[in-house]
């Protein structure tokens, strides 16, 4: 008989429950996006194809205003955990190793870790009092907490591009007359740009379905699409935002496309 | 010059106390098996690291201090490190253009390289699209291009098969010849080594065991681990009495050498099989002789056990090799005896 190697694909009930999960994953996201263009407004009952959802959705100021908030905490947040995530990112990997190295990549991967309800009400907390001190009320408290989540996503695969690459190009830049910041401009950055991209376009995903934070951090008037959603909802089940689902899924799968076509190995 | 790693017990002295001149347009050779130290002494010149102790002089400027980018000298790394995103005529003015060369010299430059190392129809090709023999001369086109007063090479050929570093071997010699610069080429590959260097460092262990031209390192190597490191060698113990070595077999030469123990080494060449009990010779038993086309090795035994290998030069017709277990004698041709230090 021959040697095989173990395979999980020859367990029985692979098939099964290989299909159960799919099932479970797909079919809800399946059903919000065919419901959505549902001519009818009851949930259970299709009544014919329809783009009224959405028509309503688009015409609704409400639907618009959130949508702009998402998109502006969305932008700043990823704009500006990608470039702390960079510099931390070069910080762990371009540094002779040095002491509490372990414990600053656990510190910048805390909100993986952290429970997002702790966060919240500790944000709450903290910019209840920084808000009482200057009287600054703006968009400004989102997009910071934001930042502070989307800095793990960004840094992951910043780092582990960094990490891959040859440090024989950094010292072959060295030798051939670049100073430190010539090499960085012109080798390291080029080389790392695709891994940048990916990483802020991860943060602009997760910055953007974020509820929990949002929920407790924003002020009256900043409903950012998911907390404008989960208000909708609590009153009345709206097929509108089963059709603001489906476009925010678009957008969704759109970025992560790209983010997998900018971490693949270029050769 | 020395470069210690670790501190205190655990100190590994990668270069003991090492002190080379290299002369201006010269092809020079550090040689020697992994771990002696060749490359650190190549990235210290490069200025990758820095010496413990000591000074490294370019024409009598000391340039221990400055970094890589402030020296006027350039590397052929062993991976090549060729930048991936930038084409093949980018990749050259890479150096040119941290050098602040104005535009149009760059070009120029560039395109004289390329047709130097005769790759003007790939300039603008992405360089994982090519060969490896194609990349080392992008990789040598790059590290030339800024004229540096010296090109460090750290084994440039190991990653080319066989066909293909031979012909770059020459082709690096031509380099050389036509650039000037003086080449200091890093190889564990004592062939490479004796074909291509006008002088050779052999190093081991953190030292330089020996310096000179090819032919000096091959027939007067001066101590055990060069001769047997460069070609193969015969070693011989002697018992050295009043300028007269007793060999296996109670025959005597003349050496010059000090009274008492001493090893002499003989190149397989350099030894005749004769007829037994010639005077002089050897007396031996042949083992067994394998042939390898140009020649073949006789493997014989001297009468103390001690083996030696002899190299028989094939002839038109057929070179007479004694049978396994004649008695034969073993001439040296000579001034082919070297006294090793131990």
């Amino acid at each position: 008989m021959r040697d095989r190697a173990f395979s999980v694909t020859g367990l029985p009930g692979f098939a099964t429950i290989a299909v159960a999960v799919f099932v479970l994953l797909y079919l809800p996201i399946v059903t919000l996006v065919v419901y959505s263009f549902n001519a009818g407004a009851s949930p259970s009952v299709w009544e014919g194809f329809s783009l009224h959802w959405y028509a309503l959705a688009w015409a609704n100021d409400q639907v618009k205003d959130a949508a702009m908030v998402s998109l502006i905490v969305a932008s700043f947040a990823a704009a500006i955990s990608t470039a702390v995530a960079t510099m931390a990112a070069l910080g762990t990997t371009r540094q002779k190793a040095f002491r509490g190295q372990t414990l600053i990549y656990v510190m910048i991967n805390q909100p993986l870790m952290v429970p997002e309800i702790v966060t919240a009400v500790a944000l709450l907390l903290v910019f209840a009092v920084v808000r009482q001190w200057t009287g600054y009320t703006g968009l400004g408290y989102l997009i910071l907490a934001h930042s502070a989540f989307c800095i793990p996503f960004a840094y992951l695969p910043i780092r582990a591009r960094l990490e891959s690459m040859d440090l024989t190009l950094e010292t072959a830049a060295a030798d051939l007359y670049a100073s430190r910041w010539q090499a960085f401009r012109r080798v390291t950055l080029p080389l790392l740009a695709p891994a940048i991209a990916a990483g802020a376009m991860l943060a602009f995903v997760i910055s953007l379905d974020d509820v929990v934070i949002t929920e407790f951090v924003k002020a009256p008037g900043q409903d950012t699409l998911p907390t404008y959603m989960l208000g909708q909802l609590r009153r009345a089940m709206n097929p509108d935002v089963n059709a603001i689902s489906a476009m925010l899924l678009a957008v969704t799968l759109v970025l992560l496309s790209l983010f997998y076509l900018m971490t693949r190995k270029r050769d | 010059m020395s470069k210690h790693f670790g501190q205190g017990e655990a100190v590994v002295k990668a270069l003991d106390d090492v002190s080379v001149a290299i002369r201006q347009g010269e092809f020079f050779t550090l040689l020697g098996p992994s771990g002696c130290g060749k490359t650190t002494l190549l990235r210290m010149i490069a200025g990758f690291e820095s010496p413990t102790s000591g000074e490294i002089r370019l024409n009598g400027e000391p340039i221990t201090h400055l970094p890589p980018n402030k020296r006027p000298v350039n590397t052929v790394f062993q991976s090549y490190a060729l930048f991936p995103h930038l084409s093949v005529a980018q990749n050259i003015a890479f150096g040119l253009q941290m050098l602040g060369k104005p535009k149009a010299e760059v070009e120029a430059r560039v395109q004289k390289m390329l047709a130097l190392v005769r790759l003007e129809q790939l300039a603008g090709r992405k360089v994982s699209q090519m060969s490896g023999g194609q990349q080392q001369r992008v990789a040598l086109a790059r590290a030339l291009a800024p004229q540096p007063k010296v090109l460090l090479l750290d084994e440039p050929l190991s990653a080319l098969d066989l066909k293909l570093r031979k012909e770059m071997q020459s082709e690096l010699k031509r380099l050389q010849r036509e650039t000037g610069i003086t080449f200091i080429f890093v190889t564990h590959d004592q062939e490479e080594a004796l074909t291509m260097s006008d002088r050779i460092a052999v190093m081991s262990a953190g030292r330089i065991q020996q310096m000179g031209t090819p032919r000096e390192i091959y027939t007067q190597p001066v101590n055990r681990f060069v001769a047997g490191f460069i070609g193969e060698t015969n070693f011989l113990p002697a018992e050295v009495k009043d300028g007269q070595a007793a060999l296996p077999g109670g025959v005597t030469i003349p050496v010059m050498a000090r009274d008492g123990r001493a090893t002499l080494a003989v190149r397989p060449e350099l030894l005749r099989i004769v007829a037994a009990g010639t005077p002089g010779a050897l007396p031996a038993t042949v083992a067994d002789a394998v042939y390898f086309g140009t020649d073949s090795h006789v493997h014989a035994r001297l009468s103390d056990g001690a083996e030696v290998v002899v190299r028989v030069q094939s002839v038109a017709e057929g070179a007479s090799i004694p049978a396994a277990g004649s008695a034969v004698g073993l001439a040296i041709a000579p001034g082919a005896l070297q006294v090793l230090e131990d």
